[in-house]
């Protein structure tokens, strides 16, 4: 896992997902502007790199943030809650403002994104019996409760199918002007990294971070901010993808332990280079069609899981 | 000078720690020792800032210790709790690192590395420094924590119960390390001890709590003393001299 080997394969994968397609487009054909292939490359292929990166690497980030302040390594936007958390959100702005523009939606996910991982670090808070696999159960639960009552009012107001659009993450449908949302994660990235060192302070425990001067509820609450707004874009933009920040930062913690100034960087590669692994199989398995990101992610993902716990408790 | 002044603290109506006032010398070890429940953990957390007491003051050297900015008292104070930080994966000397994070944010200057350098040397860490914490033994674990302790590099070190789950052998070493960080260094060290017959050994001055409470006060020669130690365990317990160690036997009392 080191970064001579993370760059190499971002960039071969890079290059691969730009030139795979329904539409065969060679470097040659770029040199000509008008040519539809470069209307496509610009208009379809880069767009989807570009939020397959940034949506790779928020997630994963997201995911190790949060299993670095819940002090649990099986928490992340899947098993806390915050994805379902954030498609409620997505309804209720639908249900509210009727033609609800990219950045109210935007608005609306983030805050009940912020409102639901918050309201499971307060359940965690309250649960006396912690052990490492009960509490992401408990958050699946939570997730599910949510997820119902999104359901319940998708079905009264007949917008089901539309909610479905935000259920399963696709990429097939990114095109120029539909995700330049995602870009939000950049300055989010780097707060994130800014503050690498508290965070990974702050996941030593209260007592610990108070020994440091650390004024730890404040960390707390910055990173479940940026979780909240790395989430809420993500899924606005492409939609939920599952396990993805789950299962990279616990790979990338067996092998580099947990400083997440030293880490932060890797599972963002990381995390980007498995979701464009994942995205182009998923592209050329059934060629011309396309099976969804999530299914892919949530297949591969699944196995990877039970791989790592099967794996012995050792590092979870 | 640690001076504790009228400390009282309630969980719920029921209080924990009342109305106590001790005074901490530089340059000793202070051990606090009491039966379970007598408050000793609760009145480190308060000396230290993890908790906030309900009323009474802790003075740091003259200084009120709530008119410390937090950065600033964890120059002053340093405190290691007996909770396990088993799930963090770092290595001995991204932990010791991390004792300079008061002074440098975790952005380490030449400065800092070279304390976190002599912490890891002083605790005899050198040659497993890159090793993760969740791979060494109890002992180790705890030595690790010293070191970043004292390469945060405070005047008065507290630790509730350092010996938990320490074995003969490493308890030992745990307290001569303590001992020499009061001789060497000149640090002043407050620990919450079970087993009085490390206090004993150890320490200069001991006391002893009892249901939120000081029931004594004093040097070790004062209150390793059959009649102190029945006020505070309700216990007979025979003291016997030896090699200048004055060894309670409370096994079979």
């Amino acid at each position: 896992m080191k970064k001579r080997y993370l760059i190499p394969a971002l960039i071969i994968l890079s290059f691969v997902s730009l030139f795979v397609g329904v539409s065969s487009i060679s470097l040659m054909d770029l040199f000509d502007f008008q040519s539809e292939e470069t209307q496509i490359f610009l208009i379809s292929r880069l767009p989807r790199l570009v939020a397959i990166l940034l949506a790779g690497a928020g997630m994963s980030m997201a995911g190790l943030i949060m299993q670095q302040l819940s002090r649990n390594k099986f928490v992340s936007p899947t098993t806390a809650g915050t994805l379902d958390a954030t498609r409620l959100g997505i309804l209720v702005s639908m249900l509210l403002f009727a033609n609800a523009s990219m950045i109210e939606k935007m608005a609306v996910a983030f805050a009940f994104a912020l409102a639901g991982t918050f309201l499971f670090m307060q359940i965690l808070n309250r649960i006396k019996f912690k052990d490492a696999i009960f509490i992401p159960l408990v958050g699946l639960m939570f997730g599910n409760i949510l997820s119902s009552v999104t359901t319940f009012f998708a079905y009264r107001a007949d917008v089901i199918q539309n909610m479905s659009a935000w259920l399963q993450g696709d990429f097939s449908m990114i095109m120029k002007g539909s995700y330049e949302l995602l870009y939000i994660s950049v300055p989010v990235f780097i707060v994130a990294y800014i503050y690498a060192n508290r965070f990974t302070v702050a996941g030593m425990g209260e007592d610990f971070s108070k020994n440091l001067g650390l004024k730890y509820r404040s960390i707390v609450n910055i990173g479940l901010t940026l979780v909240a707004l790395i989430t809420a874009t993500v899924v606005l933009t492409v939609g939920v993808i599952p396990f993805l920040g789950l299962i990279i930062p616990n790979i990338i913690s067996i092998f580099k332990g947990d400083h997440l100034q030293k880490t932060l960087p890797h599972t963002a590669m990381l995390g980007a280079i498995f979701l464009l692994l994942c995205d182009i199989l998923g592209r050329v398995l059934i060629f011309p069609y396309e099976i969804s990101i999530s299914l892919m992610v949530g297949v591969i993902g699944s196995f990877i899981f039970l791989f790592l716990l099967f794996r012995g408790r050792a590092y979870a | 000078m640690i001076q504790v002044r009228e400390l009282t603290k309630f969980y719920g109506k029921k209080q924990v720690v009342g109305n106590v006032s001790v005074n901490i010398q530089r340059g000793q070890i202070t051990s606090f020792i009491g039966p379970n429940g007598a408050g000793k953990s609760t009145l480190l957390s308060m000396v230290s800032r993890l908790l906030d007491a309900d009323t009474g003051d802790v003075l740091i050297d003259q200084t009120n210790s709530k008119k410390m900015k937090s950065n600033d008292f964890s120059k002053r104070v340093s405190i290691l709790k007996q909770s396990n930080y088993m799930n963090v994966r770092l290595t001995i000397r991204e932990l010791v690192s991390f004792g300079r994070f008061p002074y440098s944010k975790g952005r380490l200057n030449d400065e800092d590395e070279k304390m976190v350098d002599q912490a890891i040397e002083y605790m005899n860490l050198k040659d497993m420094e890159d090793i993760y914490l969740d791979e060494l033994s109890g002992g180790q674990r705890q030595r690790a924590f010293i070191a970043m302790v004292i390469a945060q590099d405070t005047d008065y070190v507290l630790l509730d119960e350092p010996l938990n789950n320490l074995d003969m052998k490493h308890s030992v070493q745990i307290m001569k390390i303590l001992r020499r960080l009061v001789d060497e260094l000149g640090k002043t060290v407050v620990i919450v001890l079970h087993d009085i017959n490390f206090a004993s050994v150890y320490s200069d001055r001991i006391v002893a709590l009892k249901n939120g409470l000081v029931v004594k006060d004093g040097t070790t020669e004062e209150i390793i003393q059959s009649d102190s130690l029945k006020e505070i365990y309700d216990m007979d317990i025979p003291i016997q001299q030896m090699n200048n160690c004055r060894i309670c036997v409370y096994f079979n009392s």
